[in-house]
Parts: structure tokens; C-alpha cells; sequence
């Protein structure tokens, strides 16, 4: 389906669906829900970050009458949230914890004011275990926390032979990139409120990305079948992956309550607890060992890639996957080998955010690039181009690029619209005589593969519905929530396109388990180009029907489309079509050898920052800061500049400003007063600019893209402020304090890469 | 329940254009008479330490974090929040440059966020850029980055909006 063909409302700035009530107060987010009889509920978590259990007591001064309190021993079902890893996180800590957060007893009570200090009450008594906290403690195998080598998941991807090319080297270029934890921060915390009847049994809702995930969940704890679950998504106050998997165990929390005290419980945290308690961006450490020729081109990279998972398996597999899969950038290369290893610590489990690995392996990539046109002596732009993959090339995982792809193009662009060999020239000279305030500008480019990784859509094999009433109104039904990024728009302008009908024919079902199928998770850049792509495909499949009875010819208005549902309705009842997920036929993956199509499709990209360090008050700040990015057909304008510039503006703050300051396992800035995000103040000038170049995949030619604008900004402001400065840093965030200790200490440029002719491998 | 009588007081105040009365603990948070005693919740807590500004709302004109304001502080006072900003129905303009510029995307900040928009607004009826990422400063968004939001601000100050003016800068078709 590579279509160019124009479009009335694909394409156009559409207004957001349910936008409505989020300017006029009237959307219902979950902690705006009051249940009748409704309780409060609460966690007590692990003092401790690693031991067992000893004993529980509950102090005096609380009469415990009034509180319903649950420990393991209540759970019906399996003590487990299994996701990836059977047997992984448990609900609630029964002999062991194994991090400082861990939940071990839940209370409820129906005044919410209560049970603050009925929580402090609840002392838990442990025999410690030494306890690892770092990528390097866990490596060290000294302490052992996880299976047999505290390894969760491992992988090796090959592509030639990287062990005889180091002996045809110019130079040969290491280097080592570190990235720290990075909080999602949604606005809205997390909440759920469950009720238990025994009729209906548990029905859920709350703030969340992927319903089926909770389903599914519930079903084990709760040793129920599938019908006597149900899980409703309420309006949800960002996620960007931060309530991916989470939301199952507190889901789980508050159902347990809810089944014991036998009336509606609902957990809302604060953002003390979800700053502590819920999962965080992997920090990670990449390691580079490359072999480039005279002018530059990559001949071997040899990749090693470390990731803290955390105390549970959770989704780290999959992370680390992508982090895996993206770490040799958009570049060709014949001989790659990465390695890499998801870790486990005993700190609270680390989970998706936005990217998903690959911002932790694109900073390395990326800051390694510029160490490589240092060490060659051309610039990073021209180090970039010449190593860009381009069409017919294949991958480090052997993927060859079918679709056009245009990252030269790009490049150009990126460097023209951001003024940048004018700008780079006057820093130059500026720098060299000024001043307090020196200017530099970087490069990043990268790209983002859409959709699950290898087989993963195959497994999910997703599932969407559409209905259709008498007056020819139409309800999406799919699991896909709004959390944001404009689904629900997004949605209704690929059946509105799809029909000749214009948005307001086109509602969205909310996501509940009793209503829609499951077109899969909210994750992973696939809503719009794999369940859009469904939906699409429903919506044919519906005008499809009413062919087959005759009632609407090939070419139809809106209103012989209205009155064509008017008749089925009429003869033959509900009128509702549906669409699954069939993979490509020309799309492999092996899972074993970690070799073929990683993702039907990748986004594109080239950023520039401009950023002004000052040399008295080591502050970075970015001025501006430039986009071009290749994302196929652009749906939406509007909603597709917004994700651009809302995945830029939590790229700057994971460059520079976002700091997860961990004791012992336990985040201690867990305020927003002291962890701090950027405001309106803070942003640079964000400029975005698309190139639209359709892909067969997606509706219309779209692609995903709300991950890709993560990726990019860290590795590109590092390498302007190395521009700026002359130093080269090397791990993120860099904050004031950082910049000062560095410029304290040496003052001079500085490489920290080994940078020589080679003799072969060392 | 065993807990120790708290004193209640009556706070009657002018919520909306509307007299309004509650009968709550002084030193309750404004924040929790308008959201849980008036049913307003289009008040959002995000922080409830005054570092988040989604419980922003206007106290005799002035933009107040709601979770740091005791009931008691408010009485005789005039609030608004959003809830108060259309009028019969019809969207405010600042709501509808909001909506059409995408300003809102999750829309947890943006009850907080255009009621500091209005605020800078009566302070400051032309503000320039500058003025305006001042006067938004305080509250947070994480999803828009913030262009669209300053971009609906300076929209609110100008001509009413056409939804043909909104697409990004130039998208190159290959
Ligand atoms: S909730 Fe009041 S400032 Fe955050
Ligand atoms: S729109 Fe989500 S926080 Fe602002």
C-alpha cells in the first residue's frame, strides 16, 4: 500500500478527538472517579533493599479494626506478574525482598487521611543479604542476586567478521558512554480502582497504556477466567511507557483490597511513591571498539552493551533488545559484533520509556561518531555521510533496506535549515577570542524501527473491530489507548479517509476488555502504523459487507454510506466488521541467531543542536535545536509536530537536566522539587521539519514515530557542547556540577578515546 | 471511627461566579475542597508540593497553586478554575487556541496551564516570547515540549486562529 495518492483528511491538522474535555476539565482521569462505598487503599514497601522476611508486625497506637490488610497469604492465584519471564515480579514480597521498594503489605481504610501513618506502623523485620546496586557490581558476580551470573537476558549479534578487520585499520577508535535512569513523569501518577462483585467479578480501571497487559495479569493472580475480568482504561495523563507495566501490579494491589474488604478500593499514588516506587529508563553503559580507514569508513565495530534491569526481569529482555538492535546507528559496516547484557540489581525493576534502549545506545553511537571524525580529521557531518546505510545495504542484523531511504538528503537539510556551517564558522572565531559564553553545534542522526521487535507482532497477533449504526456513525474498538500522542485522532482519520466520511462520523470505543479485542499494546511507535493499518483494513472490510448485500456500489457518497448501514441494520442486525494482523510476507526474523527483518519499518532522522555553554556558571543550555525526520505519510500535522517536540524537550532533560540520585538502591530526590524537568522557560526553540516518503506498511504511508524524537537530542546537544567547550563528555545527564568538575580539572581538550593506528588487535 | 474531632468551619466563597459554601476542616487544601466538596476536577494534583502548578487556579486574580492554599485562606475570596473559563457553553478563546494549536496533548497540565496563561494574560495583554515561557514557567507539561502551548498563547493574543495557519513548518513530499 505505498500511497501518495492525495488525501482529504489524512494529512490534515485534525482536531484532537477527545481534546474537548481536556480544555474545558470535563475528561474524567481515574483519581476524578468516586466509586460508592469506595475505600482508600496503600502499600507498604520493603525498608530494605535486599533480605528475607522475618516477621510482620503491626504497631500500637492503630486501632487495625478498621483497616482490611493483605499479605501474599491472600492472594487466590499465582504470586506472580508475569510478563516476559514466568515467575518474575511478585505481587507482594512473601519470604523475600529484593528491592528497596518492594511491595509487602497492602492496607485500606475509608478515610484516605488515615493511612499515612497506619502504613509508617506496619514494621517488617528482615535478615539481610548483601545486596549489589550498579552494572559493575553486578558484573563483578561476587554477590549473586539472579539465576546463576545475575545475567537476565543476554544477546549476540554477528554480522562478518569483526576479529580480522582490525589489521586493515587507519585508526581504530574506543570509546565508553554512560547513560543514568530517567523518570517518565507523567503528570498524572499512577492510580487504579477496582471493585469485586461475585457476580461480575474484578473490574478494574485506571490510569494505563495497555489493558490486556493488566488483563492478563489478573487472570493468574486471580485464578479467574477470562470473562470475570475487566479492565477499563480511564482518561490517562501521559505514560510515555512509565505505565506499560506497572499498572498490573497495583491493578493486582487493588483488586486484592477490593476482593477482601468487599467494596471498592482505590490506589492512588503520590509522587513520592511513584517517583520511588515505578520503573525508570535503564541506565546503561555502551562500550565502542572501532576500525575505520583513512577517509573514515566503518570496517568493524565491536559493541558492548550494559544495561541495569533491575531487581525483575520485567520487560528488560525486550529493551535490551532494542537497545541491541540500535547500537550501530544508521550506518553500514560489514563486520559488527554486539554484545550485550541486561543486568540484574537490587533497586526497583527498570522499564520502558519512550525509545525503549535505543536513546541509551544512540548516545553512544552518536557521541562515538564525533570521536571518529577526530580521530579521520573530517567533520561529523562528513564522517556521517559516508557511512550512511542507504538502500540494497543491510543492517548488523542483516536486514536489507527495501524502501528508499534518504539520509543524506536529510543531512543536507538539517545542516541548511539550521544555519549550520554559517553558525559553526562564527562560533569558531567567537569561541576562540570570547568570552564567557562559548557556542557550538551538534549532529545526531538515527533512526526508529516501528513496531515490535523480530517476531513480536506475529505473537501479538492483533485484532480490531468496527461497528457501524443506523445513521452510519462508526465505533473503532481496539485495546490501542490515548495517552497523548493523538491515537484516537489518528484513528478516526484513517476511517473517516477510509469511507468518505469526515471525523465526526467516528468515535472511539473506550478501551475496555468486555467491549474491544485486543489489537495489542500501546507500545513500541505501533499504533498507527500496524493497528491504523488494521483499522484501515476494517474499514474496507466493512464497506465490504455492504457490497455483498448489494446496498452500496464501488464509488459511494457519505450519505449513500449512511443510507446503506440504515438497510443492513434494518434486514440484518449489527453491522461490524473486523481485521487481524497478517505479517508481511517478505518479513523474517530469527530468533536464535538474532539475524533478519528486526522491524518492518524504520523512522529516520538527522537533529542539530545549538547549545551555549557558560564557562562561569557551567551551565549548558540549548538555543535551538533542529529536526528533520523521515516518518512516511504524516497523519497529522499538528499531533505529529507535538510528539517531536514533546520526545525533544525529555531529551534535553535526560541530556541535562534529570538526575536519579540513588542510596542504596532507593531513589532520594524522589520530589519535583529537587528531581527537576524542563519548563516553558527551559526549552530550546524546537524546529521541526518532516520528509514524507510513504511506506507499504503503514495506513497511507505512515510509519511510527512517537519514540524516534527521544533518541536523537542527547548525543546531538553532548556533541555541540563539545564543540562549544572542546571537551568531550561522555555520560548523561550532564549538569552544571559536572561541567565544573570536568573544566576544574582539565581545563584543556581533552579525548578520552584511544585514538591510534592500529597493529592489530590488542 | 476513632479519630479525634477536627473542628470544622463554614468557607464561603465565590467559586466560578457562583456562591458557593463547604463546611471542611480550615486547614484543608484548597485543592481537596474544590475537587472532592464542589466536585471541580478539572483541578489536577500532580505533586502536591507546589512544584507542578496542574492545580493552578486564579484567588481574587491571582494564580495560586491550590495544593499550598488552606480552605480557611480562600474564604471571601473569588476562585476560578476551568471549569469557569467557557462561558454558556462556548469555549474561551484561550481554550480554543489550545485545542486547535495542540496545545493540549494528555491534558493533565492543561486546566493548570491555561489558567496561567489567563493570568499572564490579564497582567500582560501583549506579552513577547520571553513574557510568555516566564508566565508559564511554573507549571509543567511533559508531553507538548511547550511550542504548541506558547504558540496558543500568542495566538490567544491575536486574531482568532484558522486551522489551515496550523501545520508545522514546510513537509517536503518525495
Ligand atoms: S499539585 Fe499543586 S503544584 Fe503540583
Ligand atoms: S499535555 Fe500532558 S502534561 Fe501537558
Amino acid at each position: 500500500m505505498r500511497d501518495a495518492t492525495p488525501t482529504r483528511i489524512v494529512g490534515t491538522p485534525a482536531l484532537r478527538k477527545e481534546g474537548f474535555g481536556k480544555v474545558t476539565g470535563g475528561a474524567r482521569y481515574i483519581d476524578d472517579i468516586v466509586l460508592l462505598g469506595m475505600w482508600h487503599g496503600a502499600t507498604v514497601r520493603s525498608s530494605i533493599a535486599r533480605g528475607a522476611i522475618k516477621d510482620i508486625r503491626f504497631g500500637a497506637g492503630i486501632n487495625w479494626d478498621e483497616f482490611v490488610i493483605v499479605t501474599a497469604k491472600d492472594i487466590p492465584g499465582a504470586n506472580c506478574i508475569p510478563l516476559i519471564v514466568d515467575n518474575d515480579q511478585p505481587v507482594l514480597a512473601d519470604a523475600r525482598v529484593n528491592h528497596p521498594e518492594e511491595p509487602v503489605v497492602l492496607l485500606a481504610h475509608p478515610d484516605k487521611a488515615r493511612l499515612h501513618e497506619a502504613v509508617e506502623a506496619v514494621e517488617i523485620d528482615y535478615d539481610p543479604l548483601p545486596a549489589v546496586f550498579t552494572i559493575e557490581e553486578s558484573e563483578r558476580q561476587q554477590t549473586i542476586v539472579w539465576g546463576e551470573d545475575n545475567v537476565i537476558k543476554r544477546f549476540l549479534v554477528e554480522k562478518g567478521d569483526v576479529d580480522s578487520a582490525w589489521q586493515h585499520a587507519a585508526h581504530i577508535v574506543s570509546g565508553e558512554y554512560r547513560t543514568g535512569a530517567q523518570e517518565q513523569l507523567y503528570i498524572e501518577n499512577n492510580g487504579v480502582i477496582a471493585e469485586w462483585s461475585d457476580a461480575d467479578g474484578l473490574i478494574i480501571r485506571g490510569s494505563m497504556q495497555c489493558p490486556y497487559y493488566v488483563h492478563k495479569a489478573l487472570l493468574r493472580v486471580f485464578d479467574l477466567p477470562a470473562e470475570k475480568v475487566r479492565v477499563i482504561q480511564a482518561e490517562t495523563g501521559g505514560a510515555f511507557g512509565g505505565k506499560e507495566d506497572y499498572p498490573s501490579l497495583i491493578a493486582a494491589h487493588a483488586g486484592l483490597l477490593a476482593l477482601k474488604a468487599g467494596r471498592p478500593v482505590k490506589i492512588i499514588y503520590d509522587r513520592e511513591e511513584d517517583l520511588a516506587a515505578t520503573t525508570k529508563r535503564h541506565p546503561s553503559r555502551t562500550r565502542y571498539r572501532t576500525a575505520v580507514d583513512k577517509d573514515g569508513h566503518l570496517l568493524a565495530m565491536d559493541i558492548q552493551v550494559d544495561l541495569d534491569g533491575g531487581a525483575y526481569a520485567t520487560v528488560s529482555p525486550t529493551v535490551l533488545s532494542r537497545a541491541t538492535i540500535h547500537s550501530a546507528g544508521p550506518y553500514l559496516c560489514e563486520n559488527i559484533r554486539v554484545r550485550s547484557h541486561a543486568w540484574a540489581t537490587n533497586v526497583p525493576p527498570h522499564g520502558a520509556f519512550r525509545g525503549f534502549g535505543s536513546p541509551q545506545t544512540i548516545f553512544g553511537i552518536e557521541r562515538h561518531m564525533d570521536q571518529i571524525a577526530k580521530a579521520v580529521g573530517i567533520s561529523p557531518e562528513e564522517v556521517r555521510r559516508r557511512n550512511f546505510l542507504a538502500q540494497g545495504n543491510a543492517t548488523a542484523t542483516g536486514q536489507l533496506i527495501r524502501d528508499p531511504i534518504d539520509l543524506r538528503g536529510m543531512m543536507d537539510r538539517a545542516l541548511k535549515v539550521s544555519d549550520y556551517h554559517a553558525k559553526r564558522a562564527r562560533f569558531a572565531r567567537e569561541n576562540a577570542t570570547s568570552s564567557a559564553i562559548k557556542h557550538g553545534m551538534g549532529i545526531a542522526s538515527f533512526m526508529h524501527g516501528a513496531g515490535f521487535t523480530g517476531s513480536g507482532e506475529r505473537y501479538l497477533n492483533s485484532l480490531v473491530g468496527l461497528e457501524a449504526d443506523a445513521s452510519g456513525h462508526l465505533t473503532v474498538l481496539v485495546s490501542s489507548t490515548e495517552f497523548g500522542q493523538g491515537t484516537n485522532t489518528m484513528l478516526s482519520q484513517v476511517v473517516a479517509e477510509a469511507l468518505g466520511l469526515s471525523c465526526e462520523d467516528v468515535s472511539i470505543a473506550q478501551p475496555d476488555t468486555n467491549r474491544v479485542p485486543n489489537s495489542g499494546p500501546t507500545v513500541a511507535s505501533r499504533t498507527t502504523m500496524i493497528v491504523g493499518r488494521l483499522v484501515h483494513d476494517a474499514a474496507l472490510a466493512l464497506a465490504g459487507i455492504l457490497r455483498e448485500k448489494n446496498l452500496l456500489s464501488e464509488e459511494f457518497s457519505a450519505d449513500e454510506f449512511r443510507a446503506a448501514c440504515a438497510a443492513y441494520t434494518a434486514q440484518f442486525g449489527a453491522l461490524r466488521s473486523e481485521a487481524r494482523y497478517q505479517p508481511p510476507k517478505d518479513i523474517f526474523w530469527d530468533d536464535a541467531k538474532y539475524q533478519g527483518d528486526a522491524y518492518p519499518a524504520f523512522a529516520w532522522a538527522v537533529y542539530v543542536a545549538e547549545v551555549a555553554v557558560d564557562t562561569r556558571t557551567y551551565a549548558a543550555e540549548v538555543v535551538n535545536f533542529y529536526t528533520v525526520q523521515e516518518v512516511g505519510r504524516v497523519m497529522n500535522p499538528v499531533l505529529a509536530a507535538g510528539q517531536i517536540e514533546g520526545g525533544v524537550a525529555q531529551g534535553v532533560g535526560y541530556a541535562l537536566y534529570e538526575k536519579v540520585v540513588w542510596k542504596d538502591g532507593r531513589m532520594s530526590n524522589n520530589q519535583m522539587t529537587n528531581y527537576i524537568i524542563p519548563t516553558a522557560a527551559d526549552v530550546p526553540n524546537i524546529e521541526v521539519y518532516f520528509e514524507e516518503m510513504p511506506c507499504e506498511h503503514g495506513p497511507y504511508g505512515a510509519k511510527g514515530l512517537g519514540e524516534l524524537p527521544h533518541d536523537g537530542p542527547a548525543p546531538a546537544i553532548l556533541n555541540a557542547i563539545q564543540d562549544a567547550a572542546g571537551i568531550s563528555f561522555t555520560s548523561i545527564p550532564l549538569l552544571p556540577e559536572d561541567i565544573f568538575l570536568r573544566m576544574a580539572e582539565a581545563p584543556e581538550p581533552e579525548c578520552l578515546e584511544i585514538v591510534g593506528s592500529a597493529k592489530g588487535p590488542q | 471511627m476513632s479519630a479525634a474531632k477536627i473542628q470544622l468551619s463554614e468557607i464561603r466563597f465565590k467559586v466560578n461566579g457562583v456562591e458557593r459554601s463547604a463546611t471542611v476542616p480550615p486547614m484543608k487544601r484548597l485543592l481537596d475542597v474544590l475537587r472532592e466538596d464542589l466536585a471541580l476536577t478539572g483541578v489536577k494534583e500532580g505533586c502536591g508540593e507546589g512544584e507542578c502548578g496542574s492545580c493552578s487556579v486564579l484567588l481574587d486574580g491571582v494564580l495560586v497553586n491550590s495544593c499550598l492554599v488552606p480552605a480557611l485562606q480562600a474564604s471571601g475570596c473569588e476562585v476560578l478554575t476551568v471549569e469557569g473559563l467557557a462561558t454558556n457553553g462556548a469555549l474561551a478563546h484561550i481554550q480554543r487556541t489550545f485545542l486547535e494549536l495542540g496545545g493540549t496533548q494528555c491534558g493533565i497540565c492543561t486546566p493548570g496551564m491555561m489558567l496561567a496563561a489567563e493570568s499572564l494574560l490579564r497582567k500582560n495583554p501583549h506579552p513577547d516570547l520571553d513574557a510568555i515561557r516566564e508566565g508559564l514557567a511554573g507549571n509543567l507539561c511533559r508531553c507538548t515540549g511547550y511550542m504548541r502551548i506558547i504558540d496558543a498563547v500568542k495566538h490567544a493574543i491575536e486574531e482568532p486562529i484558522l486551522t489551515a495557519d496550523l501545520a508545522p513548518e514546510e513537509t517536503v513530499h518525495k
